[in-house]
């Protein structure tokens, strides 16, 4: 099993629906959410997925697709 | 011995031991190192460190070092008045910081000289980073000044030209098949697997401690005095928060006056999520995906961004972005101006001064210090316009032809 934590950026047109459960029932992925912040124009939360690896990644993919930013909770690691 | 006591949870508190970790295992924010200032307060004053090293270890009582420093000779760079720029932007007490004078040619080598000091005293024998540029180079420079093993990871597509600042060292260079995002998803997965002092993971909080002699610097050059206004520019916001904590602490030990500088981020415009987030009036940084030449500072999903943003506003500061083609103006008013060639991002920060300046933000007796922090032959490609030579044959006639002199 896996962990990996990372942080979801929702455009607003995503913001009413129920993207982490729907993650969470379409995979077999624990969610764990550690810190979010929601308003009507945007939203973030930083979670940890937990399952095998390509599955988390699969969901990864997923969730990308519905338009939603996906982003490593460190920040980006390159620097100039 | 340091005074260093913990790691501590920025946004929960939650402390841990001295060790190689960056995030808090409840909320996942970032730690911070945290000291016994009373202690430090009692060890510290103006007169040992005006009478340390010539260089950023004179502060070393405020750094988290307990070894041996690893020494390349980083820090105590010129803070020169700039009076010809001051001319230009209206601006009567400007100085800046020349940080291109660092061994390997950017800020970078204060910060990873904590951390390599630290990976060492971990008892790690590699460390690692993703960089094209100041990072790669400068830690690439301190792991053989260590002896340590050093791995460079950089996305395929960069120009092998761009790597000589690191390669020089030889480091392993990993040339990754894939864009940035791909190296950090990599990166982010090593730092996991291996026993690596991974230079901003694992070892993040005491790179980010390095940081702070720039400010320490600033306020002794200046007279052991804070100035009024710092701008100062942005990538993960990182250097930003730090220089603020370095005067923070200088007024903490009684080394200054309280302090009441006002600190200004400043940001190229296709990669300015700090910025962007000060300037709409928003609490949180909304990732972006970089789209500017200004690499050295193109981080779209800053680690640093959110307490950034917060030092920014608590500072009475503020913050500014540029177009790519004003950070090459700035390039070359800073070189015209004052004869010191900075990379792009130093060309924001003399973009961003010129329009705080011209706003009167920033007030023309405002003693004002811009942050110049990485040289710029290493992006010299971005400037080949300003070679235009006048060509003549080789006598004295044909010169005075082309300049329009008479001997």
């Amino acid at each position: 099993m896996a962990k990996k934590q990372i942080m979801f950026t929702f455009p607003q047109d995503l913001i009413t629906e129920p993207i982490i459960y729907n993650l969470s029932q379409r995979f077999k992925v624990v969610t764990n959410i550690r810190r979010a912040d929601i308003s009507e124009n945007k939203g973030w939360v930083v979670l940890e997925l937990e399952g095998d690896e390509s599955e988390i990644e699969r969901s990864i993919a997923w969730v990308t697709g519905k338009g939603v930013r996906v982003d490593p909770v460190v920040g980006d690691i390159v620097e100039g | 011995m340091s005074f260093a006591t913990a790691l501590r949870c920025r946004k929960c508190g939650q402390e841990y031991p001295l060790q190689p970790q960056s995030l808090c295992n409840f909320c996942l924010s970032p730690l911070e190192v945290t000291y016994d200032y009373q202690a430090m307060a009692k060890a510290v004053t103006r007169d040992k460190i005006a009478g340390g090293p010539r260089s950023m270890w004179r502060y070393r009582d405020l750094l988290p070092v307990e070894s041996e420093a690893v020494d390349i000779g980083a820090g105590l760079t010129p803070l020169v008045k700039a009076d010809n720029l001051g001319r230009e932007l209206g601006l009567d007490q400007l100085y800046i910081k020349n940080d291109c004078l660092n061994p390997s040619y950017s800020f970078k080598d204060r910060a990873v000289a904590v951390a390599i000091a630290k990976a060492r005293e971990f008892g790690l024998d590699t460390i690692a980073c993703a960089s094209t540029g100041n990072l790669a180079a400068s830690a690439a420079a301190h792991a053989a000044k260590a002896d340590m093993k050093a791995y460079v990871f950089v996305p395929a597509d960069v120009e092998p030209g761009k790597l000589i600042g690191a390669a020089i060292y030889k480091p392993v260079l990993v040339s990754v098949n894939g864009n940035y995002d791909d190296v950090n998803r990599l990166c982010a997965e090593v730092a996991r697997r291996y026993k690596w002092g991974f230079i901003n993971i694992n070892l993040r909080p005491y790179y980010a401690e390095g940081s702070k002699t720039l400010g320490y610097e600033v306020v002794e050059q200046l007279g052991w005095r804070a100035p009024d206004c710092i701008v100062c520019p942005a990538a993960s916001g990182l250097l930003f928060t730090r220089v603020g904590k370095a005067l923070d602490e200088f007024s903490m030990l009684g080394l200054t006056d309280p302090v009441n500088t006002r600190l200004f981020v400043s940001q190229a415009a296709g990669s300015a999520p700090i910025a962007n987030a000060f300037l709409a009036g928003s609490q949180h940084i909304h990732p972006v995906k970089p789209d500017t030449l200004v690499r050295s500072i193109a981080i779209g999903n800053p680690a640093d961004g959110y307490y950034a943003l917060r030092v920014a506003r608590q500072s009475g500061g503020g913050a500014g972005t540029v177009t790519d083609e004003e950070a090459i103006a700035g390039v070359k008013l800073l070189a015209q101006t004052e004869g010191i060639f900075a990379e792009a991002a130093g060309g924001v920060v003399i973009g961003v001064l010129k329009k705080l300046a011209a706003a009167e933000v920033i007030k023309r007796d405002a003693v004002t210090v811009a942050l110049i922090t990485g040289a710029g032959p290493r992006t010299q490609e971005i400037l080949s316009s300003v070679v235009q030579p006048i060509t003549v044959q080789p006598n004295l006639q044909s010169l005075e032809e082309a300049l329009g002199v008479v001997a």
